[in-house]
Order: C-alpha cells, then sequence, then structure tokens
C-alpha cells in the first residue's frame, strides 16, 4: 500500500516538475493491466476496511466509485457502444445529457455489484498485447468454489490522459451490447429524447431506498 | 389438482402478456415469451425468491457452499462428457478427475478440492456441444420455471434433463429432496445477480434475452468469442445508411473457421444478413403459440 503511495506521489511529483514544457510523450501512463489491478485491489482493500460500506451505506459506495473507477472509464464511447446506430441521429447536447444519464446508471449497477462481493479472489491475466497497441482487452478472473471462474474483460483504449475503459464483458456480456437492443427500440418508439427522458426516470427511480425498490414492480 | 391450477395460472400469464413485439429476429415469439417471462416473474415473486432468501439466511456460508459443491460434483461427470463430445480431451479428463477427487478426497463432493489443487471447473452442456458442432441458436425461447432458453439450447436441455443422475436417483422422496434442494440453492446464487439486473435493466425482459444470447454465446466459444466488429461505434456511425433497418443485434455470430456457413460473402452489418443468420426455426408447440397469439386482442 505504501508502496503504491509513494509510486503514486512520486508521480504525481514527477508530472508536477515536468508537465510545463515537457514533451507529452515523455510523460509515463500507467500500462492497462497494471491500472485494472491496482484499482480492483484499491477498491477491494477500501471495500474491506470500511464498516459503513460493508453494512450498505449506498451515499459512501457511490462516492467510492466516483473517485477511483469512473476515472478510467471513458464513458461517451460506452454510451455511444449503446446507443449504437441512433448515436448519429442525437445532437451534441442529446449525447451530453445521454452519456450523463447512461454514466449515473453504469454507477448505480457497479455500486450494487461491489453490495454483492463476498472475498471472492481475482486472477489478474497476463496482457497479451504489443507495446505498440492501443486498444487491448484486460482479462481478469474472479475464482468462486462449486462453479466455474467467472470473466471480467475490460476493452481499454490508449488516450493521452491515460488508458480509458470503453466496454466491459463479465461472463462474455458486454454492457453495451446489452443496451443497445434496449435502447433502440425506445428510440423507435419515441426518439431520442424519449430515451433521455427513460434514462432518467429510471435513474431517479433507484434513489429510494433498495427494500421498497424490490417491492415495487412494473407489472 | 395442482395441474389445473398451474394450467389456470398459466393461461392467466398468456393473457395478461402485453402486446409488445418489436419484431427482433433472433425472438420471433416474442409475445408469448413475454407471457412465459411474466409467469416466471409472478412464480419466483411468490414462491423463488422468498423461499431462496430464507435459504440463505437459515443456513450458514459454509453449509451452502457444500450443498453447492455437492451438486456441482455430479454435474462434473456429464461436463466432461460434453468436453469430450466437443473433442476437448484434456478439459474432459480433467472434468473427471475433479469428479474423482472431490467425490473421495473432498467428501462425496461437498468440498472442492479439485479447484484448489488447480482442476479448474468448466460449464459445459449438451446445448454447448450442439453450438460447437455447428447449430445455431434457432429462435429465444422462454420456458414456465427453466426460463430463457433456444431451440438449440430446449434440445440441449431436454438431453441433460434425460441424463440427470439427480433426476435418476432411485428413492423417489430422495430425489425429489435432492431437486428442491439443489433448484433452491442455484436461487439463492443468483439473488445477488437478480438484484443487480433489477438495478441495470430499463426493460428487463430484453436485458435478460440479450445476456442470456450473448452469454450462451460466449459459452460456446469458451469465452474467446471472436470480436465482433461491429461491437464498437463511436461518433460515426456506418449503419446511417440504413436507418429504418431493425436494430442490429448485437449477437450477430460470426462464422466459424471450421464450421463455414454461407452467411460469410454478406456484408458484416447488412440486415439482410442477419435475416439469414437468425432464421427461426419451428418450435414444436407453434401452432399452440399461433393460437395464443390469435386469442390475444
Amino acid at each position: 500500500m505504501s508502496d503504491r503511495l509513494a509510486a503514486i506521489v512520486a508521480a504525481i511529483a514527477m508530472a508536477a516538475l515536468f508537465a510545463p514544457g515537457a514533451a507529452l510523450g515523455a510523460e509515463e501512463i500507467t500500462p492497462p493491466d497494471i491500472l485494472v489491478k491496482n484499482v480492483t485491489l484499491e477498491v477491494v482493500e477500501i471495500i474491506g476496511r470500511d464498516k459503513d460500506i460493508q453494512t450498505g451505506d449506498r451515499r459512501k459506495v457511490v462516492a467510492l466509485i466516483e473517485t477511483k473507477v469512473v476515472p478510467h472509464f471513458n464513458f461517451t464511447a460506452m454510451t455511444a457502444g449503446a446507443v449504437g446506430t441512433n448515436w448519429g441521429k442525437a445532437n451534441a447536447e442529446q449525447k451530453a445529457r445521454l452519456t450523463d444519464e447512461f454514466r449515473t446508471l453504469m454507477v448505480r449497477t457497479y455500486a450494487s455489484s461491489i453490495a454483492a462481493y463476498r472475498n471472492q479472489k481475482f486472477d489478474f491475466r497476463p496482457l497479451r498485447a504489443r507495446p505498440t497497441d492501443t486498444d487491448v482487452t484486460v482479462h481478469v478472473r474472479v475464482l468462486q468454489s462449486g462453479a466455474e471462474p467467472v470473466k471480467i474483460d475490460y476493452d481499454m483504449e490508449k488516450t493521452a490522459r491515460g488508458w480509458k475503459v470503453w466496454d466491459v464483458r463479465v461472463a462474455d456480456i458486454s454492457l453495451t451490447a446489452n443496451y443497445r437492443t434496449e435502447f433502440a427500440n425506445i428510440v423507435r418508439e419515441s426518439g431520442i429524447d424519449g430515451l433521455i427522458r427513460t434514462l432518467e426516470a429510471k435513474n431517479r427511480s433507484g434513489e429510494r431506498p433498495a427494500t421498497t425498490a424490490a417491492a415495487e414492480k412494473k407489472k | 389438482m395442482r395441474a389445473r391450477a398451474l394450467a389456470a395460472a398459466l393461461v392467466l400469464a398468456l393473457a395478461a402478456g402485453c402486446a409488445t413485439t418489436n419484431g427482433d429476429p433472433r425472438d420471433p415469439l416474442e409475445g408469448f415469451n413475454r407471457s412465459m417471462y411474466a409467469f416466471n416473474e409472478a412464480f419466483d415473486d411468490a414462491i423463488g425468491k422468498p423461499v431462496a432468501t430464507a435459504y440463505q439466511s437459515v443456513l450458514p456460508d459454509p453449509v451452502r457452499t457444500w450443498v453447492r459443491n455437492f451438486f456441482a460434483n455430479i454435474a462434473d461427470l456429464f461436463i466432461g462428457l460434453n468436453n469430450l463430445l466437443q473433442a476437448k480431451f484434456e478439459d474432459g479428463l480433467t472434468d473427471w478427475a475433479r469428479f474423482t477427487f472431490n467425490t473421495t478426497i473432498g467428501i462425496v463432493g461437498i468440498n472442492d478440492v479439485a479447484s484448489e489443487i488447480g482442476l479448474e471447473k468448466h460449464n459445459e452442456d449438451f446445448g454447448q456441444t450442439f453450438g460447437r458442432w455447428g447449430a445455431p441458436d434457432g429462435a429465444y425461447l422462454v420456458w414456465p420455471f427453466f426460463g430463457p432458453s433456444t431451440v438449440r439450447d430446449t434440445a440441449g436441455g431436454l438431453l441433460d434433463l434425460y441424463f440427470d443422475p439427480v433426476r435418476r436417483h432411485d428413492p423417489v422422496d430422495a430425489r425429489n429432496f435432492s431437486i428442491v434442494l439443489r433448484a433452491t440453492g442455484q436461487r439463492a446464487d443468483l439473488l445477488d445477480a437478480s438484484r443487480i439486473l433489477e438495478e441495470a435493466a430499463l426493460d428487463k425482459y430484453v436485458f435478460q434475452r440479450d445476456a442470456y444470447l450473448q452469454r450462451r454465446r460466449g459459452l460456446i466459444y469458451d469465452g474467446n468469442p471472436p470480436r465482433e466488429s461491429s461491437s464498437r461505434r463511436r461518433d460515426a456511425p456506418r449503419a446511417e445508411s440504413a436507418p429504418e433497418a431493425p436494430a442490429v443485434p448485437p449477437e450477430a455470430p460470426q462464422p466459424r473457421a471450421e464450421a463455414p456457413i454461407i452467411e460469410t460473402a454478406a456484408a458484416p452489418d447488412s440486415p439482410a444478413r442477419v435475416r439469414v443468420v437468425f432464421e427461426p426455426r419451428m418450435p414444436a408447440n407453434y401452432p399452440a403459440v399461433l393460437a395464443a397469439e390469435r386469442a390475444r386482442p
């Protein structure tokens, strides 16, 4: 832990020293597999020692995701992937709102899966990519007893601000692909604005406590 | 008596099934499937979830792990067979080695010692074997109690059911108890997942269907499905040229190298290809389904 902290402090110090005037290319970017491993272990470690999160403090979980996980995601790319062919029909403002709502939905879903975490072990697979690759998939597996390991694959892209996730596949289920049909159906019925409204309503509906959410059924 | 109540519930579910069909080529029976989905949801809310929740709160964690491992160990027998049928000999032998270790050292399978010594568990069934042999998904289907399936996976599932060692166990009481215990344990293991589904999905039916189809595809390719060229859409959409084409299914399976199929020639994203790939098969109960469709207002 302190090693990593020291490394981060050193990195920040380096960045501060060299940022003005330094060539951008010289800046060291954390490799994608290392990034995934560090972030995962850090989040797990925080869950492990935070009693509030273990007892289901939703606000704290969301705050944890916002600070530790969200910065490594490219939500515009994810939203574009989920909206699919209709993305081109949205104007800039609609795109921004779609991204914002989809981001909220993702954070909330992620929060639910953190609540489901039961001290499973992670197996970080070695990255198979060339150093020059700018689009890679980082494989992680969650090990459990009596069942085959669950794969989590992060599709990541190299940007100037580091490696960013643009799709997550859990047990080969791509999040963006899974939303594509749903979103397309809504857009066909009520347009891009309809999709924005639906997402807003969905995100607002989840703000009440989980117990009532389970009791209330739509159909 | 119970059968009649069940039939009545099914008819009710059919009548209640909403008429939203989106013309998805993978799901030609969406009306029927949605009815079955509604029935399963109602059953799950009334019995499945409460029983699974009670099971989870009454039995301590280690006991539930024993139950899970016990049935997982029995399943390894036919997982091994399916691996052999798919010519994955090493995996098949691993599964049987797992069975041997877990049944003996693991005490009738309640401890998964094989995983601890590095013999990993696999996920195989006859539906996957058929898929490996080149059988397409066929139409998406939702069965009462059994949930999401496809024509191919239904055929596979019937074989799974036929060979199921638990179902073939002799004293009927022990057999019934085992089947209920296994189902309860499996439902309990899915409680978290269903909560996440609730959180994530706008239309749970569609979300579950697409997840099922993606998952099965991943399983057939053993976790290495060919990456779809269309899996990434950025600001410049290529499919703009065909605006009223049905939503391009995320799942257009790429033809596999070992079993080349005709669609290879078509352009990757053209609707024509999609239609070819997802040509619906006629399920055995199709006349009944059509009758049910007509009966709806």
